[in-house]
């Protein structure tokens, strides 16, 4: 077996109150792809940033052909023959194609100055050599997402980079358009590149890759040739913790159903999706991102407009048209995107939470701030808020405290059904118990929670029932009693049921 | 893990507000303002009469009536250019329905409906069709004026009847003019709106974070488009008081007043950036603008230097809040 080109080990990368990353080992093969699998928030993402100069390792070495590197910069991780291509790969729409191939490293000529014509031939000739089929010379807002892939390939052929990272590369790609991209991931290969291909989709890995290594929560957790592997084996190593949180016990009786959505569709996003949350139930939407569950949540929120499909709450159609509207109805969303969309953050505590609340704290349309602090206090104090005082800017806050503002801000609304999204994405381990505990007292005092969640142990740790949905559809709805990981994970991902291997 | 049985008590807050008051943006305006007076009645002899301050009122209130609706405009992070202009139109209109003998009553619900109408118009463009305030407004403001020009031409109006000159020139008591008394009745109007009630406080929420307060069911469209109408609509009553004291319209009327109102409201300690400022600011600041204005006319300083302090103020009063910051933070 020839040695990996590169070769990291123990990487370890810590955030603000979260472990991305615990001491986990790569290694890259000239000639083949390996493909790295993981939940979301496996630490994937993280590193990549890593390889790419983006984030500096807290402990760790990286190796690239046996010599070790450091890559303190973008810039230097290029130097050493590293180049990612992301999901939204980073190029300049009012640029050239030539231009953007040969950004940052353009060929000069004896004057210092950019050498156009020899920058053109070569990337035209690097173009040709893929079979792309693409003019030089055009500016790359002209080229559909397909080829401005190609173009960041041959960006990464023309820095003669030996190592190629593909951050989800199919994301936005039609069948055929796949197609194209893996003939050329075998040109790359043939070239005696390594690629590191990250997908969520186990068709695709099972058709490029020769190798696999597997995330789990920040560690490595198995690698091997994907010849040698069958798809449930690597369901397995993703998902194959004990649920190791504890979740709270809840024997909440179900009541009658509160809100029932029936047929809704979107023009682009979702189709077709049904179902019906009931009194005191925490109703699960699982799903890999992008699979549609928040921008069907937005829609329940009156946020965006609906192409067809009904919903009725506690027996009454509704047809929110913006979220002041579904809030007066009795829905509140806590969105994933908290510090844009949940928090006001240079604003106080107190007016966070009683913006919603205002017609009830304040009298004929005047403000009564006593009211307000009152308000704020009851119901930041039942959910442990840490802050010096009501008046603090919510920006004061760590993610975990300010998500606390957010939920704090819509129980005073007193409403019947809330949707969490994400609820516990990037805070603390102590805040998201808060969290979780707060949610099984919710639904005891009779409200409905539906609760949007990447998160495995998440979902069936809290769900009574859990909605998988996969590219916009809804693939199923099942009930959370002896539910195992893996049947999750292969609907979300559309895996069809093999036999035990 | 935590002890339900530990909750502290949150209080409202730790800060003094008065001290974080004197501390203030404010206390320096009122200093400046000081500042401002005293060099006036040294440096005029004329200056400290009382018939010389009424007419230092003269001065601003026009301009500071729309002030007051355009400082709720920025804080809700849109901006109004077409003020100027609204009142160009409402004159003209005005003066139109005249030679068609309209009397006081409808020459002024005329002037207030246009004010209404153009703030309406900008409004339904901002907030209907999504497009930028600033790209806006800057097309309604030579759209208005446009109408107005093509209505006149070199001509001009007049011959108001005295009913309405009323408006702009009259005096309520003593050397107390009607457009001042009209100018701290709004002030306090608009001091309540924006800090006593849930409209000001949602304008604020708009103007931190307006998806925010968007998805905290804040129906955001409704306030901007409520906020640019009650613009048009204070625009619409200067076209009447400045109409009224004037004694005629011509096309280019009240020119350059959008550029005073907006330095009003920036000198007030509004946040050009939309979120922050207070009508007290803003009327200190009306004040001060008009000191000045009428200092310098006093000391026989020809508008074109006046022009050239006005926009030196206005660069002066936006580096000015960022160096004040940082001044705090270091104290």
């Amino acid at each position: 077996m020839t040695d990996p080109i590169l070769t990291l080990s123990g990487i370890t990368k810590s955030f603000p109150g979260v472990r991305a990353l615990n001491g986990v080992s790569l290694e890259l093969f000239a000639g083949q792809v390996t493909a790295l699998i993981g939940e979301n928030g496996a630490g994937k993402s993280t590193l990549v940033k890593v390889m790419t100069g983006i984030y500096q390792p807290d402990a760790g070495d990286i190796h690239v052909a046996g010599r070790q590197v450091h890559l303190p910069t973008a810039h230097s991780a290029s130097a050493a023959g590293i180049t990612a291509i992301h999901q939204e790969t980073v190029l300049f729409d009012e640029l050239t194609v030539a231009e953007n191939i040969y950004l940052g490293h353009a060929p000069i000529n004896r004057f210092g100055m950019i050498d156009w014509k020899t920058m053109r031939a070569e990337a035209q000739e690097t173009l040709d050599s893929m079979a792309a089929g693409i003019d030089a010379d055009i500016k790359l807002k002209e080229l559909g997402i397909a080829k401005k892939h190609l173009v960041a390939v041959a960006r990464a052929l023309s820095i003669d980079a030996q190592i190629v990272i593909m951050d989800e590369p199919t994301a936005a790609l039609s069948q055929k358009e796949i197609e194209d991209l893996y003939v050329l991931i075998e040109l790359l290969k043939e070239d005696g590149k390594a690629i590191l291909f990250i997908s969520h989709k186990f068709d695709e890995i099972y058709r490029i890759a020769d190798r696999y290594t597997v995330f789990r929560d920040g560690e490595m957790v198995g690698k091997g040739m994907i010849a040698e592997t069958s798809q449930s084996q690597i369901v397995q190593m993703m998902v194959g913790r004990a649920v190791d949180q504890i979740f709270p016990a809840r024997n909440a009786a179900l009541g009658d159903v509160v809100l029932e959505a029936k047929g809704l569709s979107h023009p682009t996003e979702f189709d077709d999706i049904s179902f019906a949350v009931r009194k005191g139930e925490i109703l699960g939407f699982y799903g890999l991102v992008g699979a549609g569950r928040s921008e069907v949540m937005q829609a329940v929120f009156g946020m965006t407009a609906l192409s067809s499909g009904s919903m009725v709450l506690d027996g009454q159609a509704i047809a929110p048209k913006s979220a002041a509207d579904a809030v007066d109805a009795g829905i509140v969303y806590v969105p994933e995107e908290r510090g844009k969309q949940g928090v006001i953050t240079s604003q106080p505590i107190f007016q966070n939470v009683s913006l919603p609340s205002l017609k009830k704290t304040s009298k004929s349309g005047f403000l009564r701030m006593a009211e307000e602090f009152k308000l704020a206090r009851t119901y930041t104090e039942r959910l442990d808020l840490r802050a010096s005082s009501l008046s603090q800017d919510v920006s004061t806050l760590s993610g975990g405290n300010q998500q606390k503002v957010v939920i704090a801000k819509w129980l005073a609304t007193l409403p019947k059904v809330i949707i969490l999204d994400e609820p516990t994405k990037g805070i603390d381990i102590g805040s998201k118990a808060a969290v979780h505990e707060f949610m099984g007292e919710l639904v005891s005092q009779g409200l409905s929670v539906i609760m949007v969640s990447s998160e495995l142990p998440e979902v069936l740790g809290m769900s009574d029932r859990i909605v998988v949905m996969r590219e916009g559809r809804l693939v199923d709805t099942l009930d959370n009693k002896g539910l195992k990981p893996e049947t999750l994970v292969r609907l979300a991902a559309g895996i069809a049921e093999e036999a035990a291997a | 893990m935590t002890d339900t049985s530990l909750h502290r008590q949150l209080p409202d807050r730790l800060d003094n507000p008065l001290r974080s008051a004197l501390l203030g943006w404010q206390t320096l305006l009122v200093l400046v303002a000081v500042v401002i007076f005293t060099v006036n009645s040294f440096a005029s002899p004329y200056f400290l009469n009382a018939w010389s301050l009424s007419d230092l009122t003269f001065n601003f209130t026009e301009k500071a009536l729309i002030a007051l609706a355009m400082a709720l405009l920025i804080i809700s992070g849109e901006i109004d250019l077409s003020v100027a202009a609204i009142i160009a139109l409402a004159s003209t209109l005005m003066g139109l329905a005249l030679q068609f003998g309209a009397d006081t009553p409808v020459l002024v619900l005329i002037g207030v409906g246009t004010g209404i109408a153009c703030g309406a118009f900008n409004g339904f463009l901002v907030t209907g069709l999504k497009l930028p305030s600033i790209v806006v407004t800057i097309g309604t403001m030579s759209l208005f004026r446009g109408i107005a020009f093509i209505v006149l031409g070199d001509q001009s109006f007049k011959g108001y009847p005295a009913s309405f000159s009323w408006f702009g020139q009259g005096y309520v008591w003593w050397v107390i003019s009607f457009e001042l008394v009209l100018f701290l009745v709004a002030a306090v109007i608009f001091y309540v709106l924006l800090h006593r009630t849930n409209f000001g406080r949602r304008v604020f929420a708009i103007g931190n974070n307006d998806v925010a307060a968007k998805f905290s069911g804040v129906r955001v469209e409704r306030i901007k488009f409520i906020l640019f109408c009650l613009t048009g609509l204070m625009s619409g009553i200067a076209a009447v008081l400045l109409t009224a004291r004037l004694g005629s319209t011509r096309p280019s009327i009240a020119q350059g007043f959008e550029l005073e109102a907006i330095t009003m409201v920036v000198l007030g300690g509004v946040s050009i950036l939309g979120g922050a400022g207070s009508i007290i600011g803003v009327v200190l600041a009306a004040l001060i603008v008009g000191l000045v204005t009428f200092g310098l006319g006093l000391l026989n300083v020809p508008g074109i230097v006046m022009t050239i302090f006005t926009g030196s103020l206005l660069i002066v009063v936006i580096a000015l809040p960022i160096l004040f910051k940082m001044w705090r933070q270091r104290a």
